[in-house]
């Protein structure tokens, strides 16, 4: 199977401190990775490390074939960040100017002049609101919309380029179960019915073990890797964390349903 | 025509007062979004640091204003990776410098008129040089400012997602500061560099009050500072008073005027609800 993250060796220390030493691990097209462990085990420093945002002091991470440092095509490339989730609540821009914004420039500074012509923006803009239903509220300022709303446009955002690899670090952090239940959702359909291999970074051990086909613990400077289906126990956690968690296995379910639609017939072949 | 507009130096005036209110705002929103609102107060007092050092090694003050507002604002860019989370410190420490050198060089300069003619500036006394130089850097800066727009509300909104987007965002950010730097160093020579900050914020304050996206924002700004530049100019004319004050003042009476129409309309509105659920339990 062609591999989507390919980990080896790597190594990476903070102030001093080592966070990575000698990982080594694989992600495959088509997985759903899920990156768990407690707070301060390098959960998203390893995002930041897979986007190039850091730079290992050791060994090296490739994707799609490619070392990341030297890597071509970043609009293959989603991402949300941390920082967005948090964002400024009165922030002045609709959610069409914030989904549009991440369009990919292929000139290193791009501007009104160039190739990406209004139309063609526009139109990748709502084909990406239309995969997350929010296409009716796309004139609306960003923080009129609720928490859940607002993270369906930032997944909107991530996925306007037509990414085929996406890293998210803690989505639903702030936003009621609901709403967490239905990005979970979203992002299962997203990565059974397009193939978009998914990197999430969560606390969320429940919800994850449900729909990740594998998981990366991070703690103790290794990322070890489990089989949610067969390995994963609420025993093994609880060795993992080096304290009893109170966690419910396989008992997330999705009930929110995002129109019972196929999603590749909705978006034109996003 | 009107009396105002019989003198050279008033036609002059109102060029320069219109050519920076338009590109004074354009930078004032992506520096208060950034929550980078000290940002011009803290350019506008290392550029009279600069004014100073210019006048004491006798060279045009406004050559000195514009280097030592370049330096420092790299040295924001540079202290403000140092603090991210407290990108404000690296404000207030640039600012203390500007302070500090500003004070100690202003002790050297021997015409102290020529110094103290920086605080407000002297909008009616551009010469035909300064007339040309402001002509020119509002077009380049214009132009930036457009040529980087969607790159420049990207990083604002987000930098790291920026960086994925394919924005070269270190090279915008120093293209934004260089930018800043030249438009308050230029202002501050025509409306004071105690009053170029002021017109960076006051407008886009007033604008993000009713703007319905970041486009109205940085239109609604522009509008603001137009308006608050000629009336102050108009103003400071017929009342014979200092115009780089009056046309703050005038930029604050409008965000007065902004907040009490809103709140006004906010009570209508509600009050309008409350009247239709009233009638319709009527009904």
């Amino acid at each position: 199977m062609d591999k989507a993250l390919d980990v080896r060796n790597l190594s990476f220390s903070y102030n001093g401190k080592t966070v990575f030493d000698n990982v080594s691990f694989d992600i495959c097209r088509g997985d759903y990775f899920g990156i768990i462990g407690p707070n301060g085990s390098g959960k998203s420093t390893l995002v930041k490390l897979f986007l190039n945002f850091l730079s290992p002091n050791g060994g090296n991470i490739n994707i799609f074939g490619y070392n990341v440092k030297n890597f071509p095509d970043w609009s293959k490339v989603g991402y949300i960040s941390q920082r967005a989730i948090s964002f400024n609540m009165s922030f002045p821009a609709t959610v069409e100017e914030i989904v549009g914004s991440n369009i990919y420039r292929k000139a290193k500074i791009s501007g009104l002049f160039t190739a990406n012509l209004k139309k063609q923006r526009k139109e990748k803009v709502y084909n990406a609101l239309k995969i997350v239903e929010m296409e009716d509220n796309a004139k609306k300022l960003i923080g009129n919309l609720s928490g859940g709303q607002q993270q369906r446009v930032f997944i909107a955002r991530m996925l306007v380029n037509n990414p085929e690899i996406v890293f998210l670090d803690e989505p639903t952090t702030g936003i009621d179960a609901k709403s967490e239940e239905a990005v979970y959702c979203l992002l299962a359909k997203l990565n059974k019915e397009l193939g978009i291999t998914i990197v999430m970074v969560t606390h969320d051990i429940g919800a994850i073990t449900v729909h990740a086909n594998k998981i990366g613990f991070a703690g103790n400077k290794d990322v070890k890797i489990i089989s949610p289906k067969d390995e994963i126990t609420e025993d093994l956690i609880d060795e993992l964390y080096g304290y009893k968690i109170n966690i419910h296995l396989n008992r997330h379910e999705c009930t929110t349903c995002y129109r019972n639609a196929k999603l590749k017939n909705k978006t034109g072949g996003i | 025509m009107a009396e105002i507009f019989q003198y050279e130096f008033m036609r002059n005036a109102f060029i320069v007062g219109l050519l920076i209110s338009i590109i004074i705002p354009c930078i004032g929103v992506v520096v208060v979004l950034k929550r980078l609102s000290m940002m011009g107060d803290t350019l506008s007092h290392i550029s009279l640091a600069g004014v100073a050092a210019g006048l004491v090694a006798g060279v045009n003050p406004v050559a000195g204003a514009v280097t030592f507002s370049i330096l420092a604002s790299f040295g924001i860019e540079k202290i403000r990776k140092s603090f991210s989370q407290y990108a404000e410190i690296s404000l207030a420490i640039i600012m203390a410098a500007g302070i500090g050198l500003a004070g100690i060089l202003s002790g050297f300069v021997k015409n102290s008129s020529a110094f103290t003619s920086f605080l407000f500036g002297s909008i009616v006394a551009v010469s035909r040089f300064e007339l040309l130089t402001v002509i020119i850097l509002s077009v380049v800066v214009l132009f930036a400012f457009i040529f980087m727009y969607r790159d420049l509300f990207c990083i604002t909104f987000d930098e790291e997602s920026a960086k994925l987007a394919g924005i070269a965002v270190a090279r915008v950010n120093f293209i934004f500061m260089l930018l800043t730097a030249i438009v308050i160093s230029i202002s501050a020579r025509t409306i004071g560099t105690l009053v170029v900050s002021s017109l960076m914020i006051v407008p886009v304050a007033s604008s993000m009050l009713i703007s319905k996206s970041y486009k109205e924002t940085v239109i609604y700004s522009i509008v603001f500072a137009v308006i608050s530049t000629i009336s102050g100019l108009i103003i400071s004319f017929y009342a014979d008073v200092k115009p780089g004050a009056t046309i703050v003042l005038t930029g604050v009476i409008i965000l007065l005027l902004v907040m009490l129409i809103k709140k006004v309309f906010y009570t209508l509105h509600i009050r309008r609800d409350i009247s239709k659920q009233h009638n319709s339990q009527l009904e």
